[in-house]
């Protein structure tokens, strides 16, 4: 499998404060992993590495062999954990969006034919994610698990290289979060995708990824903590043919050739 | 048995606390109808007081001598220019009214937008709004008098110049407060910064100018008002500054009343547009 992001060397600082120090790590394509690790030790600034909305103090993100701008575009599609549907458009016209924005750079509307396609594609897209009975509604009248759904939906339209994923499951219940590993599995194998999922589920982590990433800081000094920035400290590839084991911190241990 | 159950929900009333007491929407009505009702009832007991110690009393003039006085200066063709006198004002006020709203409200949502999505435009900008926003804007009607003469436009200028600062900076905090997630996803939809603005920004911009444009009626009112009484020959402004000069209240008061249903009305017609044409906004999600 060929590689399709890779972080070379990459430090995070945000003044004095280091987030994130001595990074690397390359995903092929067609994986799915997911970055587990405590809170504050700078999962979300892995992912907004990424998508581009940050870029490193150091270092550099690449996508496809191609250094990233500091800009999000559409190679990369993203489900955050809430705030990723538009409260003014139905789901059909959310899915559209991406569609519009391509083919219409003037008005962002589409009219006649190119209208009536897009909209068959945007209803082909909203039926894979199972809303094909609420097209016509607004995002505030959709439970949370459906407007998962729909920003899911609503990136996959766009088919991005890569699908990142900010804890997108954390607000939901766990019955709900079941269904959604379903969809996303699903969705994963037929799309081809390749996937950078954020969690602090590592139940989750373990059933869904073909690779985990914990990261966290390897070094500490007690006086000034964020003299260190968090690092890779594990790097494991879940056995797919076993259940996921009951406790799975222990399979996190850090290996012992990175300390 | 019907008074038993209203005895029963008045004391079920009374063990809640005032802040859970809620008004059902009749009772509602009712309560909102009652102060209006009573200050009515209190003019007429004291004009009535009045015009009975005093037949020629003009601070307080009885219903029938409004009405008298009304159709007479108001509603009657003028002997002169043949208009009705109220007509021609209402006209010309709203004319000014709606022309001066409309620049400010064109202005602020342009403005506002831009300030609001591009942080460019925002930091050359945003100060040189907020330094016109805090002058008063009736301070700067006389060099409006002087640069636009004593016409239309510096009463329509003054109209926009007093409410658009507001609006602008209304609206730019608002689309800047959009969620950044909503903005990166755009971005990852492949937006550029004009259809961002044009999909993202546009349509959700819109309802809270309707908002602001609601609560700036008022001040514009304001502006119109000192614009005509200072200097106009039309304008219900102008009437009411005229008439001042002979205590005639039978003529202020119902222009003031007219003024005030003629404002409540246009509140009522944006709300209303609001919510027919942002259900989403009104947390409606069909
Ligand atoms: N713009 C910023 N300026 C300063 N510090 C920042 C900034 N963004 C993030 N940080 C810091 O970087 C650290 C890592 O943040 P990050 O959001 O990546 O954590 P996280 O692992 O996603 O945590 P959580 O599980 O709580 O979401 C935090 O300590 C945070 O305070
Ligand atoms: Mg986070």
């Amino acid at each position: 499998m060929s590689e399709i992001l890779t972080f070379k060397d990459i430090w995070v600082e945000y003044g004095e404060k280091i987030v994130l120090e001595r990074v690397s790590l390359s995903i092929s394509e067609g994986s799915f992993v997911s970055i587990v690790g405590p809170s504050g030790a700078g999962k979300s600034t892995f992912l907004r590495l990424a998508l581009g909305q940050e870029a490193p103090t150091r270092g550099q993100v690449l996508l496809d062999g191609k250094a990233l701008l500091p800009q999000c575009d559409p190679d990369r599609g993203v489900v955050f954990q809430r705030y990723s549907v538009y409260p003014h458009l139905t789901a059909l016209q959310n899915v559209l969006l991406g569609l519009e924005f391509a083919k219409s750079p003037f008005l962002g509307r589409l009219y006649g034919k190119a209208r009536r396609d897009a909209i068959q594609t945007a209803t082909d897209m909203l039926t894979a994610v199972g809303l094909q009975h609420n097209l016509n509604i607004y995002p505030s009248a959709l439970s949370g698990g459906m407007q998962q759904r729909l920003a899911i939906a609503q990136a996959l339209v766009k088919h991005p290289r890569v699908l990142l994923l900010d804890e997108p499951f954390g607000a939901l219940d766990p019955e709900i979060r079941l269904e959604m590993h379903d969809l996303i599995l699903r969705l994963w194998a037929q799309h081809g995708l390749t996937i950078l999922m954020v969690t602090h589920d590592l139940q989750e982590a373990f059933k869904l990824a073909t690779r985990v990433i914990k990261v966290d800081k390897r070094r500490h000094d007690p006086h000034a903590p964020h003299r260190y920035g968090s690092g890779i400290i594990s790097d494991v590839t879940p056995d797919k043919t076993k259940p996921v084991p009951l406790d799975v911190t222990t399979l996190l241990l850090p290996s012992s050739d990175e300390v | 048995m019907d008074e038993a159950g209203g005895r029963e929900r008045l004391v079920s009333a009374l063990m809640r606390r005032l802040i859970n007491i809620k008004p059902g929407q009749g009772a509602a009505f009712m309560l909102g109808a009652l102060p209006l009702i009573a200050i009515f009832l209190l003019y007429v007991q004291a004009a009535a007081e009045r015009s009975a110690a005093n037949a020629a009393d003009k601070l307080l003039p009885t219903l029938d001598k409004m009405g008298e006085s009304l159709s007479r200066v108001a509603f009657h063709p003028d002997v002169l220019t043949g208009k009705v006198l109220i007509l021609s004002d209402t006209i010309a006020s709203l004319q000014r009214l709606g022309v001066g709203i409309g620049i400010a409200t064109v202005v602020a949502l342009v403005l506002g937008l831009a300030l609001g999505v591009v942080p460019l435009v925002r930091a050359t900008l945003a100060p040189i709004i907020a330094t016109i926003a805090v002058i008063p804007p009736i301070a700067v009607l006389p060099i409006l008098f002087i640069v636009f003469g004593l016409g239309e436009t510096s009463k329509i200028v003054l109209i926009a110049v007093g409410i658009a600062p507001l609006m602008i900076r209304d609206l730019a905090a608002h689309v800047a407060a959009l969620p950044n997630e909503q903005i990166l996803k755009a971005q990852t939809l492949g937006a550029s910064t004009w259809q961002l603005t044009l999909r993202v920004a546009l349509p959700q911009a819109l309802p809270r100018l309707i908002d602001s444009l609601r609560l700036s009626l008022g001040p514009a009112w304001v502006f119109l008002i000192s614009a005509e009484a200072i200097a106009s020959d039309v304008g219900l402004g102008y009437r009411i500054f005229l008439v001042r000069r002979y205590l005639s209240m039978d003529i202020i008061l119902p222009y003031v009343a007219w003024i005030a249903l003629l404002a409540l009305l246009m509140d009522v017609i944006l709300r209303g547009i609001s919510r027919e044409v942002f259900p989403w906004y009104h947390g409606k999600g069909k």
